[in-house]
Parts: C-alpha cells; structure tokens; sequence
C-alpha cells in the first residue's frame, strides 16, 4: 500500500517539460507542408465594407491564397454560435445576430477578421496581408453600453435596432421595493465594473490540416475545451461529422477564460487547410490578441442595499448594464445573468434580491467568461455595498457581515441557488487572525507620522463553482450538458492511463488527477499518467472553466474507478476462491474477509489480462472502465480576504502591504497547487483594482489600451507576497468533497482592495483600476470639497 | 535579402541562410526548431523569449538573428545537464511550483540564471525589479521569487 497521496504537497509531473523547454504548445507544432496564415483586420470599429481588392497580395511572393467574406459565404460556412440562449422580461428569446467567419459587408469592431491570407511563411502571410485594398465607408460608432442604449445611437445590427441583446431580471421586484420602502438604512452606489482583456502569455494560436486519405480534419489549437471547439466547429459552422475531425490542445500556455471560445480564426485556417490541401497555422502577435481575444467584465451597475437598524440586510436591489461588444461570443449571454445575477446573496441571508440586466452591443470585442465570469462583478457589488454600509451605520465591517452570516445549510437563497455547505465565520475568523487586524490601528497611527494613509478591506466572497447540473443549466437556457467524462485504462502490468475531457492549462492536472487515482490504487504517482486535450485520445470532455475540474471531472475519474475496483473485486473472488461479497478493497488491496488471504491490484490487473483462470463465464477480459458524471449541485467555494494598503497622498502610489486570504475549497488533494492558485487569482484581481483597465475611445472606438505599455498586467513589483490559508467544509455532493479553487483570488480580491483604499482615502467610492492619477484626484476632490 | 549567419547555439555551431530581418527568436525557433523560446508580445515586454547571449540574458525578439552572428547562444533547451538533470533554478522553480502554465517559463529561469550569477543572496525586492522585464499571468509571482532567491542559493553553493 502506497502512502497517503491525497493532502500531500507533491511536485508536479509536468514541471520537467516545461522547465526544459519540451513543452509543445499549438505554435510550437509545424506538420509537413505547413503553411502560414494573417487576417487582415478592420482597422475602424464601425464601417461598410465597398470592395475589397486581393489582387496585390494574391501576387505577393510566396502567397498561396486570399479568402474574404465572400469564399466564406459562398462555401455556405456558418456564423458562430452562442451556446447559451437567455430569455428576455418579455418572454422573448435574446437577439443573436450572426457573427461571420470573416466579415460580410460590415465590420463592426476593431480587429473584426475582414480577410485571410495564406503563404509560405508567417512574414510573407504578414506582408502581403498589407496589401489586401479594402474600401471602407466609415460608419458612426458606439462603445460605451449607456450610450448604445440611447436614441439615436448608431445600430450594429439590423435584428437589434436598440443595441439590446436582452433585458432579463430576476427576484421578486414589487417585495424588494416593498422593504426599501420600510427600510431604517439603504445604501446606494454607482459603479463601473471595468472591462478586462485576459492577457494569457501564449497567444491565440490555430492550426488546421486537411487529410484527403480519409477526408478527415486535424485542428491544434490553444483552447480549454477541445470537445466543445469540435462540436460547435462540426455541427455549427461547418456542417461536417464529428468523427472527421480531430482537435487537438496539448499544451496551452494559460486561459483565463479567453481559450474557451469557438473563435473564426479557428474555423478559417482549419477549412483554408481542405482548400489548399495543406496545413494552415496562424498565431496571434500580442496586438492581435489584445483586440481580438474575447475581453471580460464591462459592467455598468447601480446598487442599493436596504438594513434594519442593527445592520441586518433586508433586501438589495441591482440594475446593470452589460457590454457584449460587437457579437454574441460562445458564453457571452450567460455571464452577465446566470453566473452574476445568481451569485448577489453572497454569505448573507439577504431575504429579497432583484437584479435586472440589460446587455448591449456596442462597437468592441466580443466581451465573454475572463476568470470569475459574472463572479467578480457580483462579489463587487455585494462587498463593496457591505462594506459602505458598515461604515455608513458605523459598524466594523467584519461585524456586520458576521450578523448577517448563512449559518444554516443547506440554504436556498431567493437568487435561485442551494448552498449545501459552507462556515463562513471559520474563514473570516481566520483572515482576521492572519492578517492581524488587532495591529492595524498601531500600524495606521505609524503611517500617519509617515504622512502616509493606511486602510484595511475586507471582502468574503462565495462562488458557485462545478458547473453545471445540466438539467439546471438547460432549463436556464444553456444548449450544452455540462456533465464531465473520464476513462481508466489499466495496463496488463497495472500501470494506468488516465484519460479526462477537462483540460489544464497550467493548474496542474497531470499531478492532481494523478494523486486523486494513485491514492485510491495505492499505487507509486509515476505509475499513472493524465492524457487531456485530445478528441481522438479522450472519449468526451466538456472542458476547464469556472473551476469545474476537480469537481466534475475529477467526480467522472472516481465513477470510473469505483468501476474499476469493482470489477477488480470479481476477478480477485475468483483468484482467492472466495464470494464476492467476502472480499475487501483498501487502496491497492484485496482481502477475504476474516482470513489472510490477499491478492494486490496489480495481480489483479494482470489477470485481466492473461486471463488463464479467470471467470470468463461472468466477465470479460480487460481492465479499462469509463465513466460520465452529471454533477447534482453546484459547488460553493467561499472565503474572506483582508486587504491593508498604505497610499502616498503626494503622489496618489498605492501599496499593498498585507494581503491575506482564507479560502474553503472543500477537499484540497495538493496545497501547493491550490496555493498557486490562489495566488494567480489574486494577482489578477489586484491587476483589476490596481492597474487594468481596457479603454476604447469614445469617438473613433480605437482600442487605446492595446499593448502590454498600455494596458498594465501586474508585474512582480507591484505586488506583495501573499498570505494564504484555507479551511475546509467538504462538499456534500461529491466523492471528493471538492469544490474548486481556480477563481477564487480573481472574485474576491478586488472588492477587498477596493474596500482598504477608499477607507484609506475616505472617500465613498473610487473608480478602478486606482491608479496613482485615479487616486490623487479622489484626494484633491475630498480637499477641494 | 538572403544572408548566412553561423552561431553557436547550446554548444553546438548553427549555420543557416535566413532573411536578413529574420529575428534571433525566429532562427531559434522556425529554423532551429528550439520551440522552448517563446513569443509572447511584440514590444519586448514580456520576456518569454530570453536567452542568453555571450553569457547575459537578451530578448530574442528584439535583435535580428544577424546580430548574433558568432556569439554563444544558450536557450532553455541547453540549460540542464547532458543527463538530463535540472540546473540549481529549474530545480528551484519546480521545488517552490514557480511555474504554472509554462510558457512564460523559459524566459524567466534564463532571466533569473543570469540575474543570480551577480546576485548569490538577493532580497525579495531586488528579485521583483529583476523580473521587471517577464511577464507571468498565472503565478501572482510569489513562488518565482521564492523559486529565484532558491535557486540563487543553489547555484552559489554549486559553484
């Protein structure tokens, strides 16, 4: 029997490639006759299309092929779809306009895809795509969602002539007025949640290669979720049978949420590929990515929170705009609604909730799931109007939210979700302790002799996580199941292959999934190894977002398992000459009850395989078992984070001095990698608060934020080393008893710092990301005031 | 134009005709197949595509291949042993989990073997501005500058 594996901070098995340079991520694979693709992009965010003259660039050395919207059209491929269809206050179904491969007779964004070319190399595919003509009659443009919405605004869809996608509410609105109404304390702020552009280091990058010996397609691409890109693809845009073709994600340098999507670059080169009988690989530069990857955030929201007058929440009222940019992206619809709107009671018994969301189309990016997806926006909204309230009715801010704590589980709240565990006092408790908040008020008087302001945020936030139970999400609008697919291969020597359909892209599941299946085979971890990635290697896979992997893919691992050892269990009855219902499995181990005899899964294993006395009357030879799993809830992962900043009032500088989160992931299989996790989720929400922010100009719509110079990914000097811990309440729906761990940092850091700044500064609210000018202005103002 | 450059790369020469705007990162990559160096941004900001020139970290993707002509390049495919044992800082980074996704990787462990020569027990902030030049987006940096001042330790002992 192997040790405990399960809790252990073990290495991770794909360290050694990445760290030796042996990783293979989509730009990194060249195939035979590989040529090399650039899209000619709209250079304006709102303009027809007169002609487009390829003559030039058809001419250019080294170029093999131009293709516009017209070879699309004329090849009958279809639009992108959107997989998941929101119901209007009307009853009406959201407007879905198409969104083409490449641009027919309109381009709507900046970045919008107008032409591909196709060439020998990558610099002459770039060079030549310089000299594709394109004739435009600029049209007027609109970015800000507000402003869409108003009369008179340009239109960019003729089946939305309001810019409105859909206006879609939930709660019971006549019962939350009714409580404000009788309210001792409302709370009310107004609020932009900023739009965020993921920034995954590798770029975007597709290639697709055409096979005419078996008509069959291969497509590398960098993309969480192989499966979905490949049905979506097929059944879609394409119109060609699934078994044809093959997608393939190996190693992906980082997602976020932007790989998640059907993208029509993907779909462009991979039917290039079929016309010129050659593979066709495109990669993004970075100023591609950054206006063409799908963006997140982009909300517009005012808030108000109703109490009693001891600090009890009543009620709380929510209107948001939500910016989808130009098209509606693969998950776009269900960001701004089920993953927000849903998640506004946060730890609280808050009795009355409604929200009402309208989302818009405005002349930018396509605006999807960046990590937390609707997550953050709701975390924002709740802990920021806690948070205020507190200090509006001066009470300290972890008060108020302890008397107002979910204590009883499991919990219904009125925004549709089952909470089925959680303590939320033993994570605050913790944080509290962590971040030694009875030293704060020492440490404020100290920088104050400084000159300096310090101020302390709190933030406990909770996400739904392990999406989804598909009948849920599929009466909520969803056009995809949500369940996770896992098989277990074990080899005649009892090694094993683990294949599942969630995909990493840096969290670790080689090393994870590998503990998870070694601990229950009491096998050596070296001995198992996690294939992901590969439609023609695993048998279905929904993918990796929203922190679902461990919970739902890792719960399809355990199912296949519980296969394995049971079958496992006949094979050695009959090995030991014993019932069944005698025998024993403990991690690697088979006994007959009340006797010594025992027989080790690897003999059992073997047996399967060179079946000599075997009972083949009742089984058959073999030892590889799959299994599918449909979660029954979400899960909910929650903590509380406790942010202390000090800022330089001369030069509006803002230092984080001590971060510290507690979180409750259930189950935790490698702290170290939940660790990591955290930490990578911390810097992104900090990167909201602090440093990011995706800005279009107003009058032209160009993207002014369109570099790694403009637009400001935290670097390791802004930010502090992290303090971080967890407790655990095991998931009640699961084998594991895990819930997830990937968002968590990303949802509740910036409602944390945003809560330690403005109580530095004393101001009510302050726009993020609060930038040395964001910050020094908001001091002047309350100066001037 | 078409011109020849010879270099030695991980300790072996490499010769090759290459257009005279071909970058170093692209020699390495697309001609030499060391698809370890990677491309991350097109303003010499992230860092993903530094390897080490004459002994110093440089940003592949901001020379052409041309200025390289007879140095010593070393990549991160050249950085372990000959048995394949880690460097004190891959090592260090695989230890303390400074990586996560990977491809930001390379470049920070060639930037960080060359920031710990001059540096054999450097303080937290000396590492954070050291990394001002690569861009992680996964690890919140925390365990890289774990895995450097690690690492640093490392190979100060080793030598």
């Amino acid at each position: 029997m192997g040790e405990a594996l399960i809790g252990a901070r073990i290495q991770r098995k794909e360290d050694y490639r990445f760290l030796t340079g042996a990783g293979q991520y989509t730009d990194d694979v060249t195939l035979p006759g590989q040529t090399h693709a650039a899209f000619v992009r709209s250079p304006h965010a709102h303009a027809r299309i007169k002609s487009i003259d390829i003559s030039k660039a058809k001419a250019a050395e080294g170029v093999l092929a131009v293709y516009t919207g017209d070879d699309v059209a004329a090849a009958k491929l279809g639009g992108l779809p959107c997989g998941w269809l929101i119901t209007d206050v009307n009853g009406q179904p959201m407007k879905e306009p198409p969104h083409p491969v490449l641009a027919q007779g309109k381009v709507r964004y900046v970045g919008d895809q107008v032409a591909l070319v196709v060439a020998e190399t990558q610099a002459q595919a770039r060079d030549a795509a310089e000299l594709v003509e394109v004739d435009y009659e600029t049209l007027p443009a609109v970015v800000d969602a507000m402003k869409a919405r108003a009369k008179g605004a340009p239109a960019l869809h003729e089946i939305a002539p309001d810019n409105t996608c859909y206006v879609w509410a939930i709660g019971d609105k006549g019962a939350v007025d009714a409580a404000f109404a009788k309210a001792a304390h409302v709370t009310k702020l107004e609020f932009v949640n900023n739009r965020l552009i993921p920034n995954a280091i590798e770029p975007r990058a597709a290639n697709g290669s055409f096979s005419r010996a078996d008509d069959s397609y291969t497509l590398y691409v960098a993309n969480q979720n192989p499966h979905v890109e490949r049905l979506l693809m097929t059944a879609f845009v394409m119109g060609l049978p699934e078994h044809k073709v093959r997608v393939v994600a190996g190693d992906v340098g980082g997602g976020f949420g932007s790989k998640i999507y059907l993208y029509g670059e993907d779909v462009a080169v991979t039917w290039a590929a079929k016309q010129l009988n050659r593979p066709v690989k495109w990669t993004a530069d970075r100023s591609e990515s950054y206006v063409s990857d799908a963006h997140g955030r982009d909300h517009q929201t005012v808030a108000e929170l109703a109490l009693d007058k001891d600090g009890k929440f009543l009620a709380m009222r929510v209107k948001t705009t939500a910016n989808l940019g130009a098209y509606l992206s693969t998950f776009a619809s269900c960001v701004p609604t089920i993953l927000y709107a849903t998640l506004l009671a946060g730890q609280y018994t808050t009795p009355l909730i409604h929200c009402e969301v309208t989302s818009v189309f405005t002349n930018t990016a396509p605006v999807d799931a960046y990590r937390g997806a609707g997550r953050p926006e709701a975390t924002y909204v709740v802990e920021r109007l806690v948070e205020t309230a507190a200090r509006e009715m001066k009470i300290d801010p972890a008060e108020i939210r302890r008397r107002n704590f979910i204590r009883t589980f499991p919990y219904q709240t009125p925004v549709a979700l089952l909470y089925d565990i959680g303590n939320y006092d033993a994570t605050l408790d913790a944080a509290i302790k962590m971040a030694d908040v009875a030293g704060y008020a020492s440490r404020k008087e100290e920088s104050a002799r400084r000159g300096k302001l310090r101020g302390l945020g709190y933030a406990a936030y909770i996400e739904a996580c392990g999406i989804a139970p598909s009948a849920v999400a599929g009466s909520l609008g969803a056009r995809a199941g949500l369940f996770e697919a896992g098989e277990i291969r074990v080899h005649p020597t009892g090694s094993v292959t683990v294949f599942t359909g969630s995909h990493a892209h840096g969290q670790g599941h080689e090393t994870t999934f590998a503990q998870v299946v070694a601990d229950r085979l009491g096998m050596a971890i070296e001995n198992v190894d996690i294939v992901h990635g590969d439609t023609s290697k695993v048998l279905f896979g929904m993918g990796t977002y929203g922190s679902r992997s461990i919970a739902v893919g890792g719960t399809a691992i355990m199912k296949a398992l519980d296969k394995i050892i049971a079958k496992g269990k006949k094979i050695a009855a009959h090995l030991m000459e014993a019932a069944e219902t005698d025998v024993e499995y403990d991690r690697g181990v088979y006994t007959v009850k009340g006797t010594d005899k025992k027989k080790m899964f690897g003999e059992v294993a073997f047996a399967a395989y060179v079946p000599h006395n075997y009972p083949h009357d009742k089984l058959e030879p073999g030892l590889n078992e799959n299994a599918f799993y449909d979660p029954s809830n979400f899960t909910f992962p929650a903590g509380s984070y406790v942010c202390e900043v000090e800022v330089d009032p001369d030069t509006g500088t803002t230092k984080i001095e001590r971060f510290t989160a507690v979180d409750d992931f259930g189950k935790i299989i490698n702290p170290m990698i939940v660790d990591g996790q955290v930490h990578g989720g911390l810097a992104q929400g900090i990167g909201q608060a602090l440093t990011e922010g995706c800005s279009y100009d107003d009058a032209s719509g160009q993207l002014v934020t369109g570099s790694f110079m403009d637009y400001c990914i935290p670097r390791a000097d802004d930010l502090p080393s992290f303090q971080v811990d967890t407790r655990e309440t095991p998931c009640t729906h699961n084998p594991l008893g895990v819930k997830g761990c990937g968002e968590a940092g990303a949802i509740g850091a910036p409602a944390a710092l945003m809560n330690a700044i403005t109580d530095a500064l004393g101001v009510k609210d302050l726009p993020m990301p609060a930038t040395p000018q964001t910050v020094w202005r908001a001091l002047q103002n309350r100066k001037a005031a | 134009m078409a011109v020849r450059i010879s270099m030695k790369v991980n300790g072996k020469p490499a010769s090759a005709e290459v257009e005279e705007r071909t970058l170093l990162v692209t020699f390495l990559r697309e001609t030499l197949r060391l698809t370890g160096t990677h491309v991350g941004c097109d303003t010499a900001q992230c860092g993903a595509c530094t390897v080490h020139m004459n002994g110093r970290a440089v940003k592949s993707c901001s020379m052409v291949a041309m200025q390289a002509e007879g140095a010593d390049i070393l990549t991160i495919e050249g950085v372990a042993k000959a048995d394949g044992t880690l460097h004190p800082m891959q090592a260090a980074f695989k230890e303390h989990h400074g990586l996560q996704c990977g491809f930001c990787t390379p470049g920070m462990v060639m930037n960080a073997i060359d920031f710990a020569k001059g540096n054999a027990n450097p303080s937290e902030q000396q590492i954070r501005e050291a990394l001002d030049g690569n861009l992680c987006r996964c690890t919140g940096y925390h365990n890289i500058v774990k895995a450097i001042a690690a690492g640093a330790k490392a190979m100060a002992a080793g030598s």
